[in-house]
């Protein structure tokens, strides 16, 4: 069984999701990124599980995609708000980002 | 653990595998870059789609068929579709100028944390040599032959995993009624304008309080 | 060989006495939601608010008995499990849910700030004339969550328990759909909490890979019995690292702490007495779970970045707030020196600082739910008014507001006879306890220009004449929020001036390493032939699930109806190639 290389494509999914949420502007563009990430910890969970010969990694991964969809459906409904109030869901005109 | 080496270290990978992987982690590379490469946000979510879907075919690949029909059911199925519905029915499916940076020095912390990260994991897989070392895996829970992947999660799901499991029930129900409560627009609310401490909105249009849906707002 | 056949199944073992607050609190919520759905808006929000207050409430109640059994007072256990140990710490449902003495407390301090929460809430609602029961039931499953994650003894369970705190986190601070900054603060929370959540489980991902397991007491064994060395260490360490920083993001620890003066100004004055005092609560627990009790033996690893965390959250939490002329902004990056004394806790790494720690939170708890309870009230109609400007002259329009609000942020800077010095004194003390005397020196200099940020905020209400934009109209005391007033109030002076009582319970407070009790097995049929007691190895044995160690009563078993021919158990135990010891007594011998 492969791991190493799942684990590589997992980290680069990772990264490139992380890249995602850093640098896209558009709330859904954020949210997408925010799943490529999701999925990069599902292939290292299914990876692990496999190669410790053990279901429980992927029982851990089927309780990750709830969460994704818990967090797309908030999200989604969180920047259609937005929208209405602004007409714009591009996250840095959301003012004070003074931190 | 004499049995923990013996079922991770000396699994043989048949050529399909790696025909298989090579080709599915391709895919889902080429999508995922896509997804954050696309100007326009409605090829980004079929990049996604693509992504996602190679992932499932990764998952077989690992011998988790139920979680790769579930990766395709609720991913492609129910959570692209929702983002694509979202994109249409506001019809933001405008392009984004991806040059112009957004915030100063995000760029580059990304591509930091990306290279710093990758780093790590091919540090830890290719120098190191992960594939010898393993820890102890707990019995529990081990993959057999002579039982559907299926029932072995389900097994799993309703008892060494049953807090878990109820759990995610309260979470998606509070997903629910959040949602609900977000998309709900009373129309006795009058919406408080914004202090001037902050940037003017881009644009608040009066007629725009009684929308119910944004459909009516996408023009 | 297997003893049992393939289709046996194994259930854990449950023990109510210890999730009965969740199980109340849960219900509770659901059935508010069922009621709010079935009135239609018949049923007056108080109503709501009641309902929300007694579940709080049913959940501390059902807290006490746990609370007694986890420490042996036998006598004063109201009703137990006979099954579980009752005199000490112990876990349950196949050891995923811990119940000890910390969990325990925190699960209680959950419970009585939700009262306040949920009173706040009401009075707030009540002025912005809003009918929906909604933020209540959203808050009580938040509570749950945060009630998980103090418990939680596995990872998965601990990450579920957050993302059902975050999920619910977020749509509240959104909730003000008159105001966009409410949807942005959201969406911003949203986003970095979505983010951290993601470190956070590509952290467990990897520490499961390391480790093979995903429970507390898995790791804790796995650690005492293996060197960290090669790739499985460094692996563990990679996991170990990306958890802390999703903790970090959740608790707003510099430099993961911009996100949290934006969301604190743009939440809903009330809801941050909730995110402040709940969430904190349980991220701080479930990272003390963690690396204190877990990664106990991977101290040396760990500690350093939390003292650094430490150092930088409380000269950034203190330095940041300097420059505020928001109160909401100004007392969000407070919060974030607060957490960074709650860092010493932690990282010092022993009994002394957990007790330091749930010290910290209890009265980082009633301070902040004042504070911000306060802020609610003068924020006045429509949540709006937070400027420094508004607060001008507050001492002569409303001398009583004012002068909680002194006694709260005095109590924050640490006065003596305040639970905020008695709680700094804590960790202070923890910090010098572990051999880090530098970060306690950090932490007390930190203080001191913490000091000047609440002082200038008490100079501005009662010192400052009122600006000729400050609404200088008098902010009247609703009777919800001055009962939740009131208590912290009281809570705040009796830690201070008793604090004897706290630092007993707070010793009594720490998370033990505990083995989940042995799963019951389901088909045990009532025609009971043979009594089967095993003695098990470290590994477990094949077709069971977790290891576990010690030895294991089966009690009386219908063999036939597990589908086990005695003759053959029987000829397997001559063969000893079974793999572990078995000891069976058959009412029949077989043969």
């Amino acid at each position: 069984m492969l791991l190493n290389q799942f684990l590589l494509l997992g980290a680069v999914l990772f990264c490139i999701g992380v890249y995602g949420v850093l640098v896209r502007r558009n709330g859904v563009m954020v949210l997408m990124s925010i799943e490529l990430i999701l999925n990069a910890v599902n292939i290292n969970l299914v990876a692990f599980g496999t190669h410790l010969q053990q279901a429980t990694g992927q029982a851990f991964a089927l309780f990750v995609i709830p969460i994704a969809a818990a967090e797309v459906a908030v999200g989604l409904a969180i920047v259609l708000m937005i929208y209405r109030n602004r007409r714009s869901i591009d996250v840095d005109s959301l003012d004070e980002m003074k931190g | 653990m004499p049995e923990a080496v013996l079922l991770g270290g000396e699994q043989t990978t048949t050529a399909v595998e790696w025909v298989v992987f090579i080709i599915a982690a391709t895919t889902t590379l080429l999508g995922s870059f896509g997804v954050i490469m696309a100007r326009n946000p409605v090829h980004a979510a079929l990049s996604l789609v693509g992504s996602l879907f190679s992932v499932a075919v990764l998952f077989l690949n690992q011998g988790a068929e139920f979680l790769a029909a579930v990766q395709v059911i609720v991913y492609t199925g129910a959570i692209v579709i929702l983002i694509l519905f979202v994109l249409m029915l506001l019809g933001i499916d405008t392009e984004e100028d991806l040059e112009d940076e957004p915030l100063r020095g995000q760029m580059p912390v990304a591509v930091g944390i990306g290279v710093l990260l990758t780093a790590s994991v091919f540090a830890l897989t290719q120098l190191v040599g992960f594939d010898v070392v393993t820890g102890t895996p707990e019995v529990t829970a081990a993959i057999r032959d002579d039982m559907p992947n299926i029932n072995q999660i389900g097994r799993l799901l309703f008892t060494d995993f049953v807090v878990a499991t109820q759990l995610a029930g309260v979470m998606l129900t509070v997903a629910v009624v959040g949602a609900v409560v977000m998309a709900r627009r009373p129309r006795e609310y009058q919406p408080i304008p914004e202090p001037e401490s902050m940037d003017a909105p881009l644009s608040l249009d009066p007629t725009d309080q009684g929308a119910d849906n944004g459909a009516e707002v996408a023009d | 060989m297997e003893l049992f056949p393939s289709d046996a199944v194994f259930t854990p073992d449950v023990s109510w006495v210890a999730l009965w607050p969740m199980v109340v609190m849960a219900l509770g919520g659901l059935l508010l939601l069922t009621i709010s759905s079935l009135g239609k808006g018949r049923i007056p929000r108080p109503f709501y608010a009641l309902w929300a207050v007694l579940t709080s409430v049913g959940s501390f109640i059902t807290a006490i008995p746990l609370w007694a059994q986890v420490h042996g007072w036998e006598d004063a256990v109201l009703w137990y499990d006979p099954e579980v140990d009752p005199t000490g710490p112990f876990s349950t449902v196949g050891g995923v849910i811990a119940a000890d003495g910390f969990s325990v407390f925190l699960t209680m301090l959950i419970a009585v700030s939700m009262v306040a929460v949920v009173l706040v809430i009401e009075a707030y609602l009540d002025r912005e004339q809003d009918r929906f029961p909604e933020m209540f039931a959203l808050t009580m499953f938040a509570a749950l969550g945060g009630m998980v994650m103090v418990s939680a003894n596995d990872l998965i369970v601990l990450l579920l328990g957050l993302e059902t705190l975050s999920v619910a986190a977020y749509v509240l601070a959104a909730m003000d759909l008159r105001r966009v900054q409410s949807q942005e603060a959201g969406f911003k929370y949203f986003v970095l909490g979505a983010f951290s959540s993601a470190f956070f489980l590509y952290g467990i991902a990897f520490i499961y890979g390391a480790t093979g397991g995903t429970g507390l007491v898995h790791i804790t064994d796995f650690l005492a019995a293996n060197v960290l060395l090669g790739s499985s260490g460094l692996m563990l360490l990679l996991g170990l690292g990306l958890l802390i920083v999703g903790f970090a993001f959740k608790v707003a620890l510099v430099p993961f702490h911009s996100w949290s003066p934006d969301v604190y100004d743009g939440t809903p004055s009330p809801l941050v007495t909730f995110m402040s005092s709940v969430v904190k609560v349980a991220a701080f627990a479930g990272m003390l779970r963690v690396l204190v009790m877990a990664f106990e033996s991977a101290g040396a690893d760990w500690r350093p970045v939390i003292q650094g965390l430490a150092v930088l959250s409380l000269v950034g939490g203190a330095l940041g707030a300097i420059v505020q002329s928001n109160v909401k902004r100004l007392l969000a990056y407070s919060s974030i020196s607060h957490a960074g004394f709650i860092l010493l806790g932690v990282e010092a790494a022993s009994d002394v600082g957990t007790a330091a720690v749930v010290i910290y939170l209890t009265a980082y708890s009633a301070l902040v739910i004042g504070s911000f309870t306060v802020v609610t009230l003068v924020a006045r109609s429509g949540d709006r008014l937070h400027t420094l400007t508004d607060y001008q002259g507050l001492g002569r329009t409303s001398p009583l507001v004012a002068g909680l609000f002194t006694f709260f942020l005095l109590a924050q800077a640490g006065v003596p006879f305040t639970a905020g010095f008695y709680a700094k004194f804590s960790a202070v003390i923890a910090a010098v306890d572990a051999g880090t005397a530098w970060l306690a020196a950090v932490a007390m200099l930190s203080a001191v220009i913490a000091a000047y940020l609440y002082l200038r905020l008490v100079v501005t209400m009662w010192f400052v004449d009122p600006a000729a934009e400050t609404d200088t109209s008098h902010v009247g005391v609703p009777a919800a929020a001055g009962i939740a007033l009131a208590g912290c109030a009281a809570a705040v002076l009796w830690i201070g001036i008793f604090p004897n009582t706290l630092t007993d319970w707070a010793e009594r407070s720490v998370p033990a390493v505990v083995q989940p009790a042995p799963p019951n097995l389901v088909e045990s049929g009532d025609e009971a032939d043979a009594d089967v007691e095993f003695e098990v190895g470290p590994d477990g044995m094949p077709g069971m699930p977790g290891p576990m160690p010690g030895e294991m009563d089966f009690g009386e078993l219908d063999l036939e109806s597990l589908g086990i021919d005695p003759a053959e158990l029987e000829a397997m135990l001559e063969g000893g190639d079974l793999g572990f010891d078995v000891d069976v007594e058959f009412e029949d011998p077989p043969g």
